[in-house]
């Protein structure tokens, strides 16, 4: 049941702005609070649908992934793949130290 | 012949293969009108002029040479959610301010071995992401249409979205073609509201590969054109098997052009009931039924049919829309490409990054999206909206069981004034109501131009078909366009 779920509060946005790597200020998450809640009630109405023995549906071409010769066939691109690098020394993309 | 900005593809292809024209002739007047269409409706994200010119020259080049390809020498606008090899690729957010593809999606390349002339990159919804195109990063997108209250001539209109600028360029005549996607409507939508013919072709008919993401289970490209013909030729373009894209299927293209002026005789057309929705203006009702009669005065027999589960579509879609996008955008981290914006430690730059590059909407979906994947709402969210899913998907089916084709509205109302149906996200989301259940099921559709509204403002008619049917799809989409005869122009034009 969805019905039972709701109540998106200030905290739970600041919980799931974390898990989602977005920084949103505390006035802002107010306001996001009541939007998602509104969201969230009215997806509600799912809980209507009868879905006992229904599978769920991923793909509606029922594919299955394409399998290939297990070969390199493409690379050598070490150049195109850095070039929008925000940040790069030598042949590396570099980020803030990690490791203390 | 007709200014060369009025001319729809098939007519321009006539004209360049009789040597009544060139490419150069065809490109300038359009390259010349960019700027116009610019300043009114920024309609562009990025203009491409020097491009332009020279893919026109290399294109009259081709052809002294007989080497013309289907499109050579046709000026079309790329949506900026197309990476284009060497010219910059936004998806109007800021987190990809400065990004300049190294590669070139399918479907670009493609049009540009087929001979295409790239006017510029089109503007739209924020990765894809609104139905009126005010979440882009860079403005919103005006309407080259003003309609008859002569208190709108002050009120801009949106042209839809999220392909806004693709549909207001084709409808203003600044470009004669234009490529969309359409994850939730985001081609039909803006298609109605402009006044264009837009082709949502089967989900895996068109490679995905070089276009970003936003959900990757509903995403797929197609043309907006002014003609069902001209859509019909790009499709056949575009079309077919990638195997750079795992979801694109292996199925032979057919001459999709063969379809035009065809026969609809025998087709069984059905209506669904349950897309008479509650508060549904009465013209778009009456818009609907003349359609139908339009069809069955063709040969179509119309019949009607049930598809139960309509009413549940946006909400199982505003949960997969967004589970995927979040999932998909994970991405722009500020790592390897894209906005970066330091942060104290590597978390601190993660979401620094993101919190200032992703716009409000974008933001919102996201957080919906993790939210509906996060442990213990898993099932609750995500697998029920997919369970929902298959229960949309089967209704179609057995729909198809009964008839060859669906008519329906395209979108519930025409035109909307920038700012309107701002504050409340659900009422934004209303306008996919006819066009997002087709998304859930994978099928085609297209929107062809049926009418202005009482208040002089295009709208369009839908026709959705069974998967991989477009043929079909186009067959009855060249009929209605015949019998309707939309000869309308915005007021703002090229």
């Amino acid at each position: 049941m969805i019905a039972c779920l709701m109540s998106i509060d200030q905290k739970t946005v600041a919980k799931i702005a974390h898990l989602a790597r977005l920084k949103i200020p505390e006035a802002e998450q107010n306001q996001l609070a009541g939007e998602l809640g509104k969201i969230l009630d009215w997806i509600a109405q799912l809980d209507e649908v009868d879905v006992a023995g229904i599978a769920p549906l991923a793909n509606v071409n029922d594919a299955f992934l394409r399998g290939r010769e297990d070969v390199v066939n493409d690379g050598g691109k070490l150049e195109d793949i850095l070039a929008n690098a925000p940040s790069k020394t030598a042949d590396f993309f570099t980020v803030p130290k990690v490791i203390e | 012949m007709s200014a060369p900005t009025d001319l729809s593809i098939t007519e321009a292809r006539a004209a360049l293969d009789a040597k009544k024209l060139s490419a150069v002739e065809l490109a300038e007047p359009h390259i010349s009108a960019s700027e116009k269409a610019q300043s009114k409706l920024n309609a562009y994200i990025q203009i491409t002029s020097e491009l332009a010119r020279k893919q026109a020259k290399e294109s009259d080049a081709r052809r002294a040479a007989g080497k013309a390809g289907d499109l050579d020498g046709i000026p079309m606008a790329i949506k900026d959610l197309f990476c284009t090899k060497g010219v910059r690729t936004t998806a109007a957010s800021k987190i990809l301010d400065n990004f300049i593809p190294t590669y070139e999606s399918t479907v670009t390349k493609k049009l540009f071995d087929a001979g295409i002339v790239m006017l510029g990159k089109s503007n739209l919804d924020e990765f894809a992401m609104g139905s009126s195109n005010i979440t882009s990063a860079y403005g919103p997108v005006v309407s080259p249409w003003s309609g008859a209250d002569p208190a709108n001539s002050n009120r801009k209109l949106v042209p839809g979205g999220s392909s806004g600028g693709s549909a207001a360029l084709v409808a203003g005549r600044f470009a004669m073609a234009a490529t969309g996607t359409d994850t939730g409507g985001s081609i039909r939508q803006p298609a109605s509201l402009a006044g264009i013919v837009g082709l949502k072709p089967t989900y895996g008919r068109c490679s995905r590969w070089g276009i970003v993401a936003f959900a990757s289970s509903l995403d797929q490209a197609g043309p907006m054109t002014r003609t069902v013909a001209d859509a019909a030729l790009m499709l056949r373009v575009t079309a077919g098997f990638d195997e750079k894209d795992s979801t694109s299927v292996d199925q032979p293209v057919p001459d999709y052009t063969t379809a035009i002026g065809a026969s609809v005789k025998g087709l069984k057309i059905g209506i669904p009931k349950e897309y008479r929705i509650d508060g549904m203006p009465g013209e778009i009702d009456a818009l609907w039924q003349k359609g139908a009669a339009m069809l069955r005065d063709a040969g179509a027999e119309i019949i009607e049919i049930s598809l139960p589960h309509t009413k549940y579509s946006l909400a199982v879609y505003y949960i997969i829309a967004p589970a995927e996008a979040s999932s998909n955008l994970a991405r722009y981290d500020g790592v390897r490409f894209g906005l970066r914006v330091p942060g104290e430690n590597l978390n601190g730059m993660y979401e620094n990054t993101r919190g200032k590059g992703f716009g409000k909407e974008v933001r919102r979906r996201i957080l919906i999206g993790t939210y509906a994947l996060s442990a213990g709402y898993y099932d609750a969210y995500y697998l029920k909206a997919q369970k929902v899913r298959r229960r949309i998907r089967d209704d179609f089916t057995e729909a198809f069981i009964k008839c060859d084709l669906i008519l329906a509205p395209t979108a519930p109302s025409t035109a909307f004034a920038i700012g309107e149906k701002q504050d409340d996200p659900i009422q934004m989301y209303l306008n996919d109501v006819f066009t997002v259940p087709v998304n859930l099921a994978g099928l085609p559709g297209i929107s062809v131009p049926a009418g202005l509204g009482a208040d002089g403002l295009p709208l369009g008619l839908q026709l959705i078909g069974r998967s991989f049917d477009e043929m079909t799809v186009l067959k009855a989409a060249s009929a209605l366009e015949k019998a309707v005869s939309f000869n309308h122009k915005p007021p703002f034009t090229a």
